[in-house]
């Protein structure tokens, strides 16, 4: 029954003279969520508005599902547009729409008229009064109420009729390019593709290092890595997932340095490593999905350690989200699935049984003393033999 | 360079093998049951397989069912044996070191109102004859036991365990799980007391996806599949063609030269079980010599997670597993290792290396070697 869908932006108006360049991001982001759905999709910019138009036979439930994805989106809501033909026409269609739109018609309603093009015979408040009368006559089970209805029935007058009364909620947030990027730390847990999803929501651009440490982790760790950056991506658009060999680092400073500093010493030096292919990737900052005191190595203390290292900010959306909350929304878009698959990240084979939850910044950096110059070495390394995988 | 040790898991396909797939795949593409010719073409290639893979357990060809593999051939056994059987009883018999294709379908009978006897082994694999003869019962009906255990490479005692079963009860059906048997053993299901066993192609260079299950003639199996009436009933649905010429293919090749091929792989296995033993902080499960299958060695390395040391052996190209592959995939540890009664350091520090003909001396001289320089760096890199 529809072929179009009228999509509803919120925030993106309120940005003043910038505004043709959300809008223009949302287009694009539009368009490419739905480039891999079934059908031929048109989208466009008329009059103020954003619609999708699906040329031809295409999958509606695929098409919504899509749009849901796409930040930026307040509602999505199908529309059928008809030709201005006359009163009497558009009073058959508007139920003809009601008929096929609703089943059980044991509901209340509102006209919400709006006439656009001036020039059309009746004036709002007369469309109002006479579909809402033609609709009652048509069907007896239906009744009027002007406060609450249950459905709101927009019939806009412009070059064409737009007829719709269903808003399918979006996603919310910003178009995804109207920010800047930033580089998310992406291990294979369930908190960092959360906090990429949050910031991408924003309208930021997503880019990715994950830290292997084979033999200790798997190529089946590292795939699901880049499964979960390209779950992430279906929101944020492609993410470049750099791939670090962290292994003789760790190993390095295993042999060097206290155990119970090894989490929160291998932390720093992800931040350094991550920070340095932020910048050569013009990345505005960092992104992890730390929350506070969830395991040793985010206590405020260590947070303020691996926080010491990098001067970019460092953007910890789930900062204040208990982990149950950070499940929730890690089903809800889809990534729950694969981050909790067994495979050992490197965060987690060499702990310590009593890792240092306090550390004290001065110990710290006298253990990284001990590292030396061997360590900017095993850095440069590791930054030069990164793998650049697409995830998209 | 790459060094396949894992052929307990699966194994590669040879050319020979692989070219009468194809030939099947793309000549003989008929359907089987149809009447015309190019019907009447691929039901000759399905009859030559069964006749070849008959006369090599010198069984009527009437006695092989084509499955899809091993999994099918043990539901297929026990389901359809439990089902066909239940007005004389609701008891079977089997062991704790079982593959999770006859564990899992024993455990969905229990669900589904049969009693399960799982017999003990000892510290080498191996049932004990006294604690069957001490299971049996009026009620049971079905004894299941593997020729080779998949893990660690026992041999059990079949044909013992069959005349045992028998005597108690002469109704009494003896299935073998003989996916890691095949091929290796000269195995006449019919001498040896056999009613029911399970093959697997792709554990013989075969194919994935293909393999039989042996029903000795007057038994009677419920299938577990209904459909057009092909091979007679038992085993409904349109054949696999590639699949049956692949596996017979494959078992034929595995029969020629079976004695001198089995000869260089226990050559191999002792060369590398001595080998292993010379390392420090090692240990094999099981018999080490000719008292276990050919092809498989489990070992255990002190200090070592698994995973680490197989991920490592594997960045060398040397590619073994941990456990059995089929039950990796969870993390928990084996539980053929604990029926043996291993001690807790090595359930999960224990690596199989499982070879076929295709492998050679200097491939585990060179697997050796790579332990003996992986292994000190593993230990000292640990969770402190």
């Amino acid at each position: 029954m529809y072929q179009s869908f009228l999509i509803k932006y919120a925030e993106i108006a309120t940005k003043g003279k910038n505004r043709y360049l959300f809008e223009d991001a949302l287009v694009r982001q539009i368009r490419r969520a739905l480039k891999p759905v079934e059908g031929t999709f048109r989208v466009c910019k008329e009059q103020g508005r954003i619609y999708a138009h699906a040329e031809g036979t295409y999958d509606y439930e695929e098409a919504v599902e899509a749009l849901r994805r796409v930040f930026g989106i307040v509602a999505i809501c199908p529309v059928v547009i008809l030709e201005d033909e006359g009163f009497e026409k558009l009073s058959q269609d508007v139920i003809a729409y009601l008929d096929a739109a609703y089943a059980d018609k044991h509901m209340t309603f509102k006209v919400m008229a709006r006439r656009a093009r001036k020039n059309y015979p009746k004036d709002s408040c007369t469309i109002n009064a006479d579909l809402g009368e033609a609709v009652l006559n048509a069907f007896p089970d239906i009744r009027v109420d002007v406060h609450r209805p249950d459905i709101y029935l927009n019939v806009e007058i412009r070059e064409k009729i737009y007829v719709y009364s269903q808003s399918i909620p979006g996603a919310g947030g910003m178009p995804v390019g109207t920010a800047g990027k930033a580089m998310l730390l992406l291990s294979g847990g369930i908190d960092s593709p959360v906090a990429g999803y949050m910031i991408a929501k924003r309208g930021a651009k997503i880019d990715a290092v994950y830290f292997h440490a084979p033999p200790y982790t798997s190529e089946r760790a590292k795939q699901k890595v880049v499964d979960l950056a390209k779950l992430v991506a279906r929101y944020s658009g492609p993410i470049e997932l750099h791939v670090v060999n962290f292994t003789d680092i760790q190993m390095y400073i295993y042999d060097t340095c206290p155990h119970d500093q090894l989490t929160i010493l291998m932390r720093r030096y992800m931040m350094r490593i991550a920070e340095q292919i932020a910048l050569e990737n013009d990345c505005l900052g960092l992104i992890t999905g730390e929350s506070i005191g969830q395991v040793a190595s985010q206590t405020m203390q260590s947070l303020m350690a691996t926080n010491e290292v990098c001067t970019l900010p460092v953007y910890r959306p789930l900062i204040a989200f208990d982990k149950q909350d950070i499940v929730e929304i890690s089903e809800k878009i889809g990534t729950y699935e694969t981050s909790i698959l067994p495979y050992e990240d490197c965060c987690t084979i060499f702990v310590a049984k009593h890792p240092v939850t306090k550390p004290n910044l001065k110990v710290i950096a006298r253990s990284e003393e001990k590292l030396g110059g061997r360590i900017d070495e095993m850095v440069k390394t590791a930054l030069e033999t990164r793998e650049k995988i697409w995830a998209d | 360079m790459e060094i396949y040790f894992d052929n307990a898991a699966t194994t590669q396909v040879t050319p020979r093998v692989s070219d009468a797939v194809v030939q099947a795949m793309t000549g003989i593409y008929g359907n089987p049951s149809s009447l015309h010719h190019k019907g009447y073409e691929a039901e000759l290639a399905v009859k030559k397989a069964r006749t070849e893979i008959a006369s090599l357990l010198k069984v009527p060809e009437k006695e092989i069912f084509f499955t899809s593999g091993g999994t099918e051939s043990d539901n297929l056994a026990l389901i359809g044996a439990a089902f066909a059987r239940r007005r004389a009883g609701s008891h079977l018999i089997t062991t704790s070191v079982e593959h999770p294709a006859v564990l899992r379908t024993m455990s969905w009978l229990e669900n589904n109102g049969f009693q399960v006897t799982y017999l003990p082994v000892d510290a080498y694999g191996q049932v004990r004859l006294e604690d069957l003869q001490a299971a049996l019962t009026p009620e049971t009906i079905l004894v299941s036991v593997m020729y080779v255990n998949n893990e660690i490479g026992a041999r059990e005692p079949v044909e013992e365990l069959s005349r045992i079963a028998k005597a108690y009860n002469p109704a009494i059906l003896f299935h073998s799980d003989a996916v890691q048997a095949f091929g290796k053993y000269r195995i006449r299901p019919a001498r040896e007391g056999i009613d029911l066993m399970s093959v697997s192609a792709h554990k013989l260079h075969g194919p994935k996806g293909a393999g039989f299950l042996y029903v000795r003639d007057k038994v009677r199996l419920e299938p577990l599949l209904h459909g057009g009436g092909q091979q007679r009933d038992l085993r409904p649905g349109t054949e696999n063609v590639p699949g049956m010429v692949g596996l017979s293919e494959a078992a034929c090749a595995s029969y020629e030269e079976r004695e001198e091929k089995n000869r260089r792989l226990y050559e191999l296995k002792k060369r590398f079980t001595e080998g292993l033993l010379s390392l420090e902080g090692t240990h094999i499960h099981g018999h080490t010599g000719e008292a276990s299958a050919p092809h498989i060695v489990s070992a255990g390395f002190e200090g070592v997670r698994s995973e680490t040391l197989l991920h490592a052996l594997e960045e060398r190209g040397i590619y073994v597993s941990s456990g059995s592959a089929c039950s990796s995939n969870h993390p928990s540890v084996s539980g053929v290792l604990k029926a043996i009664g291993s001690e807790e350091r090595w359930l999960d520090s224990t690596l199989r290396f499982s070879f076929s003909d295709l492998n050679t001396k200097e491939e585990t001289d060179i697997c050796l070697a790579a332990l003996k320089e992986l292994l000190p760096t593993l230990r000292r890199y640990r969770r402190s």
